[in-house]
């Protein structure tokens, strides 16, 4: 049984696996996502036990249909969430924004990266989006408000019919603590959506009455819920140094006070959006100097200086001043500034290490396309780079990914950059990037008579965050069968003018095929398969079958061999002069035999 | 008590971390215990905070404030450097090297070994790999005779039977023989 269904009275849950949690002792009947690191594990969890909890769970195309999926379901009355990273929250915001208007009440769980520990984009923090679209936040600080703050949340929306944003950050997601459990809820009925022609009427006259209610409605909430102890909490303690914080922020805070050994007075804002202005303006009037920890942007310290403004307070403010703003914020950055305004000598080291660079696994059939790309193109084209495990084509040997911006962002990009330099751009993007965002681009190519090559690496799978399935995979989140799309078919619709596929372990075979379709004019799409090898390994293990493995037999021809060099294979390695293939490693995919005549497949004996 | 467990993506730094974690809850701890997922699991370096203790706030431990590191890998002992403190960290070590860059100049075990010692309180280091090769294992289970033999020689305030009964609901069915074999050769 998955840790997530226990019957036990505590357990030790990721944040994530927490958020799960408390969506089941909520009731919860619908959840919904698109995979994306720090938020992946709340799929992965809900794809683990949906069928046996009795609920709906589906990985959406994109994040946009997974909101609009969960917006749908909690109109007909039934319970439902959906979870994103914060990019994805962009692009569900289209249709976010006049969710809100409308009032669907569902729960919408956003996590953000600082430091971008699993993300290449911006360092956004996603309480901007609150903001801009008047969406209750709450920020949990641990696994167990994770739990709490969901079953809250679920309230909230149905309460004031409006969708609830729950904001976390990685190190929430990605923390296990000790949750203690309550009741999981089975919620059933005969879900309906009512008609209602003067509600859902699209006029600007019930455009801008929907704007005034919803602003309503927020003042509401300020007062009933955020005005309360239920989130934003006045901890106590003296001293003429108050703190404010939010997040995984007061866990670092309670820590350093704790090691300080001080207890100073602290506002706990657990809903940041609204925020409490009255129990704000409170606690700076007993204090005279305030120090606000927030992770990433100052939200909160920009609303403390205009609450300031409005009830004349004045009260020295620190925050950004002191703290980050850029990169993740540490228990050492929150002890470090603490001492320093205590008068405390402490000493803050500093040092960093550098880090092991990431590259693709052994075995890897993006490494064996990247190898392929090169040998047939050069290093002088422009390659269009997209989000995956292939962004590690960053880096070099490969070299092959000149810009990654966001999904699907390769083909408009590389369209832009032919248009303006002439030279057909080869865009590289993975196949569950090709369903989220990449497929309007390609059209867009075709319909506006574009010339570039796009290389789709087809592994089968949303391999980054986890091996979830997409549309081309032939499984649901629920873990049923369902129709496998396949790109080439959808190219050949789309009205591609040169469509080809390949096998990604065939070296040779994609190398011409990628210099055939870059000679032709038009747009090309050559799909390149290889299943992901960590689950062909996995399957085989699994099957007690044995990995193939591949040896050096011949060192001089290896040593001498430059293409060896250009595949990279973290299996292959060097001991002083001897060149050999470290069999833990190896995961028998022999691209390198290949391209080398000095390696041969392993005779087990 | 502040824990780092560190290797690289692929070794099963997390599931360790996790398997530690779970285990000092089940002896009654509260616990805080960080992930890294992403693609530092693409060979990345890992690094795993685990804190246990009465109450426990903060999942990350202060540089400097390790009293245990568990390396996967020699080098990530190394790289674990700003979280370790002459004074009190203690360093339990597999004895493998693998050099970030697989083709660049070889480590010489000896220099990191006596780099090791410089930098930590006290070094141990063990060749999991031969021992779970004595016993026919394969080492991508190097994590449960890491976590086995930290629990035999003391550096986790857990027990045996915590540690087994938290790694066997973490892991396979199928693969609980295996790292029952292995979990026992740490004991021997």
């Amino acid at each position: 049984m998955h840790f997530v269904l226990s019957e036990k009275k505590k357990e030790f849950l990721l944040g994530n696996e927490a958020i799960v949690r408390g969506a089941l002792e909520a009731g919860v009947n619908v959840a919904t996502t698109y995979p994306g690191t720090p938020s992946s594990e709340i799929g992965n969890t809900f794809a683990k036990i949906a069928k046996k909890a009795g609920i709906y769970f589906e990985y959406s195309v994109n994040e946009k249909v997974a909101l609009e999926t969960a917006a749908g379901a909690a109109f007909c009355g039934a319970r439902s969430i959906v979870s994103m990273k914060h990019y994805g929250a962009n692009v569900a915001l289209d249709s976010l924004l006049p969710l809100v208007y409308f009032g669907s009440p569902f729960v919408l769980v956003v996590t953000d990266d600082p430091g971008c520990w699993s993300s290449v984009q911006t360092e956004q923090d996603s309480r901007w989006i609150s903001r801009m679209g008047f969406i209750p936040t709450l920020e949990p600080a641990d696994a167990q408000e994770c739990k709490e703050f969901v079953v809250k949340a679920f309230e909230i929306a149905e309460t004031y019919r409006i969708p609830v944003m729950i904001r976390m950050t990685t190190r929430v997601c990605h923390t296990r603590g000790v949750v203690t459990l309550g009741k999981i809820k089975k919620r059933e009925g005969e879900w309906k959506f009512v008609k209602d022609y003067d509600w859902f009427l699209s006029s600007s006259s019930n455009t801008v009455r929907h704007h005034r209610e919803v602003l309503e409605k927020i003042e509401k909430i300020r007062e009933e819920v955020s005005e309360k102890d239920e989130f934003n909490v006045i901890e106590g303690g003296t001293g003429k140094m108050g703190i404010i914080t939010s997040g995984a922020c007061y866990s670092y805070v309670k820590e350093a006070l704790r090691d300080l050994n001080i207890n100073l007075p602290l506002l706990k804002i657990g809903m940041s959006y609204p925020l409490p202005e009255d129990k704000i303006a409170e606690f700076l009037s007993k204090v005279d100097e305030v120090l606000i920890v927030e992770e990433i942007e100052p939200i909160i310290e920009e609303e403390v200086r205009k609450i300031m403004a409005t009830y004349g307070i004045q009260t020295r403010i620190h925050g950004k001043d002191l703290l980050p703003r850029c990169g993740e914020m540490s228990l050492d950055d929150v002890f470090g500034v603490l001492s320093k305004l205590l008068g405390r000598e402490e000493e803050i080291p500093e040092k960093v290490s550098k880090r092991r660079t990431p590259t693709f696994c052994p075995g890897c059939p993006h490494r064996a396309t990247f190898f392929a790309i090169k040998k047939a193109l050069g290093e002088d084209k422009v390659f269009g780079g997209d989000i995956g495990c292939y962004l590690l084509g960053t880096y070099p040997p490969y070299r092959e990914q000149d810009f990654v911006i966001a999904m699907g962002a390769s083909v408009g990009v590389s369209h832009g950059i032919q248009r303006a330099m002439k030279q057909k751009p080869v865009i590289i993007i993975g196949d569950s990037t090709f369903f989220h965002a990449g497929m309007p681009g390609l059209l867009n190519l075709v319909f506006n008579k574009g010339d570039a090559l796009m290389i789709v690496l087809d592994n089968r799978v949303t391999a980054m965050t986890g091996h979830q399935p997409h549309p081309g995979t032939g499984m649901t989140g629920m873990g049923e069968e369902t129709k496998a799309v396949k790109i080439e078919d959808i190219a050949k619709a789309f009205c591609v003018d040169w469509v080809e596929v390949a096998n990604a372990f065939n070296v040779k075979e994609v190398e011409e095929k990628v210099r055939e379709l870059y000679s032709k004019k038009g747009v090309c799409v050559l799909v390149v398969k290889g299943e992901c090898r960590l689950l062909t390994v996995r399957r085989l293990v699994r099957e007690g079958r044995k990995i193939p493995k591949f040896e050096i037999v011949d060192q001089d021809k290896v040593r001498s061999c430059e293409d060896l060099k250009l595949l990279k294979c973290p299996a292959i390695r060097k001991k002083g002069e001897e060149y050999y293939i470290d069999q833990d490693l190896c995961w028998g995919c022999g691209v390198c035999a290949q391209i080398c005549e000095g390696i041969k497949p392993k005779v087990v004996g | 008590m502040n824990i780092l467990v560190v290797g690289y993506g692929g070794q099963g730094v997390i599931t360790l971390a996790h398997v530690i974690g779970r285990a000092a809850f089940k002896e009654g701890f509260d616990v805080k215990q960080a992930e890294l997922h992403g693609l530092s699991q693409r060979m990345g370096s890992l690094q795993c905070h685990v804190r246990i203790g009465k109450k426990v706030f903060s999942p990350m431990s202060r540089k400097k404030d390790v009293d245990v590191v568990i390396a996967l890998e020699l080098t990530e002992a190394l790289r674990a450097e700003p979280y370790v403190s002459k004074e009190k960290t203690k360093l339990l070590a597999n004895k493998k090297i693998l050099k970030d860059d697989p083709l660049g100049e070889d480590l010489d075990e000896r220099v990191v070994e006596e780099k090791l010692r410089e930098i930590y309180k006290e070094v141990e280091i063990v060749d999991a790999e031969r021992k779970i090769k004595e016993v026919g294992g394969n080492i991508t289970m190097t994590n449960t005779f890491m976590l086995a033999y930290a629990v035999k020689k003391g550096y986790l305030p857990i027990s045996k039977e915590k540690a087994w009964e938290a790694l066997s609901e973490k892991i396979r069915p199928t693969f609980l023989e295996d790292n029952k074999k292995i979990f026992e050769k740490a004991f021997e």
